[in-house]
């Protein structure tokens, strides 16, 4: 359980996290959506309590992260898979989380065949590590205390297909064992598939958030026809709310609807879908493009 | 290693399974002796931190060998020779602590280890006793090198031999030890940047002693605040009531200041 409550930080007048208040509940997975520096690192960073909140409150298992007793026990967290000695194996680095958090040298093993990385690769200095090495490396290390919560933020970064795919399955099963995951990605399709939750942030304040099938189903019906005005004055006198696109009509209500209506107009559909996906995507990339570094590059 | 990822292990699911660690019993926090056991390590566990520990044995055992090879024989007694050793000991323990109090941030470790434990209170503790007891080891080993290096210059050259260490001389190399790495742990927690810290503490005594010599007016008070100058009668336990009050002010200046405010910068900056 994570709750957060108007958290927000400002370094002098900037504003990096603004207002944000959210909840994951146990066996769900909340995906923190946004293009880069929109302050997802910030707001985790909070959530941990590595960085003061100028104002508002976070709570992990019912308790601010500080008060916890043996957080290294309750919740799992990886924020930067690089902040590691580089001079340290990979094996030192579980050993040197394990006395702290007071788990066996097996932990240690378990954790490193969780991840798959071998004994060899345990053995070698992080400096050597790959990205994926060093993400599945701070996975282990998130993993090592058998926590309750996990916080990971960008935990795909650097994993291939393969890899990304690997590692939802790892979560969605912590998940449905009744876990609480919070991640983070500026990519949406990363999450899209694993998230129960979504919560998108653009430049420190969120956007958007809702189950996924409410942020999908908001993306509506997207239709295309021989005769989209005719279709497009139909939909207007059934006063079913319809807008233009360059595509065609995205009309706000079931495709069943829409099919029925263009058939008692007797108007030849050539597309008709749901939003999908596709639609979350654009109101993803709508959504950050205003408030995304690149702007509308992005 | 620029290759992506490609691995998917067989997840054992049992493995992945969240596990409720409910918050009863004990006090908050992780128990100290872990904490300690922890940063212990961590100051030996790097190339850094052990050839910061070779460097320092390799020069006491060269010193003592050249003394003992071409030094004169009739002043090489225990005392003379556990002198030697100390000296470029003096030098190097505030290294050892500036180490383990930078560690945290230079390399960004500070992510895990402050996550692990939020009460960074006590890690600033736990670093602080770890410094201690490896400076303890130091010590002790310094001890032993000055015996041995002793025992061998009598028996095999025409060297003096004299076992001339009082138990004062003796707690005065312990506490003089234990005051220059917590000089060097002040200074790291104070800067949080190994480089800056080193250079302050190398220079700044350094920049003191001119000041003084330089201005007559500063000789009074710097026979108070020279922390080189008030550990001398340290060493040679010849420490008076006097000696003692130098001794305290200077530790309080030069390390216990230091220390409150750079454990105060590690309480609240923010770890990135």
């Amino acid at each position: 359980m994570i709750t957060v409550e108007n958290l927000t930080k400002r370094y002098g007048g900037f504003t990096a996290v603004d207002d944000i208040s959210f909840d994951v509940r146990p066996g769900s997975v909340v995906g923190f959506l946004g293009p880069n520096g929109a302050g997802k690192s910030t707001a985790m960073r909070m959530m941990t309590g590595l960085t003061p909140a100028t104002s508002g409150r976070s709570s992990v298992l019912g308790k601010p992260y500080r008060d916890l007793h043996n957080p290294g026990r309750q919740v799992g967290v990886m924020l930067d898979a690089s902040a590691q000695h580089p001079g340290r194996t990979g094996r030192e680095v579980l050993r040197l989380a394990a006395i702290q958090i007071g788990v066996t040298k097996s932990r240690v093993d378990e954790a490193l065949a969780l991840v798959g990385l071998t004994d060899e690769e345990a053995g070698r200095r992080v400096r050597n590590y790959s990205l994926g090495m060093r993400q599945r490396l701070g996975l282990a290390s998130a993993l090592l205390g058998q926590p309750e919560v996990l916080i990971l933020d960008e935990p795909a970064n650097g994993l291939d297909p393969q890899g990304i795919h690997w590692m939802r399955g790892l979560l969605r099963g912590f998940a449905d064992g009744g876990g609480t995951v919070l991640l983070s990605s500026h990519l949406l399709h990363e999450v899209q598939v694993i998230a129960d939750d979504l919560v998108m942030i653009g430049r420190g304040r969120i956007v958007a958030q809702g189950t996924k099938d409410e942020l999908l189903s908001r993306g509506g019906t997207t239709v295309r026809s021989t005769d989209d005005r005719a279709l497009y004055a139909a939909l207007e006198r059934a006063e079913v709310p319809v807008t233009r696109v360059a595509s065609g009509l995205v009309v706000d209500a079931e495709p069943g609807i829409v099919g029925q209506m263009a058939l008692d107009e007797r108007i030849v559909l050539l597309e008709l879908r749901s939003g999908g996906s596709e639609g979350l995507e654009e109101m993803f990339l709508s959504l950050t493009a205003a408030t995304s570094r690149e702007g509308t590059a992005a | 290693m620029t290759t992506t990822d490609t691995r998917a292990p067989e997840v054992d699911p049992s493995l992945v399974q969240p596990t409720a660690t409910p918050d009863t019993g004990g006090r908050p926090g992780v128990p100290m002796p872990r904490l300690v056991h922890v940063e212990l390590r961590k100051m030996v566990d790097t190339r850094a931190g052990r050839w910061m520990l070779v460097t320092m044995s390799t020069i006491s055992v060269v010193v003592l060998a050249v003394f003992l090879i071409w030094g004169p024989a009739d002043e090489a007694t225990y005392g003379t020779l556990l002198g030697l050793t100390s000296f470029p000991l003096v030098v190097l323990l505030p290294i050892l602590g500036i180490m383990a109090a930078t560690a945290e941030w230079s390399q960004r470790t500070g992510l895990v280890t402050f996550t692990l434990e939020p009460r960074r209170g006590r890690v600033v503790l736990a670093k602080v006793v770890a410094a201690l007891l490896l400076g303890l080891v130091v010590t002790a080993t310094a001890f032993a090198a000055a015996a041995v290096a002793n025992v061998l210059g009598a028996s095999v050259g025409d060297a003096n031999g004299a076992w001339d260490v009082t138990w004062q001389v003796t707690l005065g190399v312990i506490l003089g030890f234990a005051i220059f790495v917590l000089q060097g742990l002040a200074f790291g927690f104070v800067f949080l940047n190994t480089p800056f810290a080193i250079v302050a503490s190398l220079l700044l005594p350094t920049i003191w002693s001119i000041a003084v010599s330089l201005v007559s007016s500063l000789s009074g008070p710097s026979k108070w605040l020279d922390l080189n100058q008030v550990t001398e009668p340290l060493f040679s336990g010849s420490m008076t009531g006097e000696n003692w009050g130098q001794l305290t002010t200077s530790f309080g200046v030069w390390v216990l200041l230091p220390l409150l405010v750079g454990a105060w910068r590690v309480l609240h900056r923010e770890v990135k």
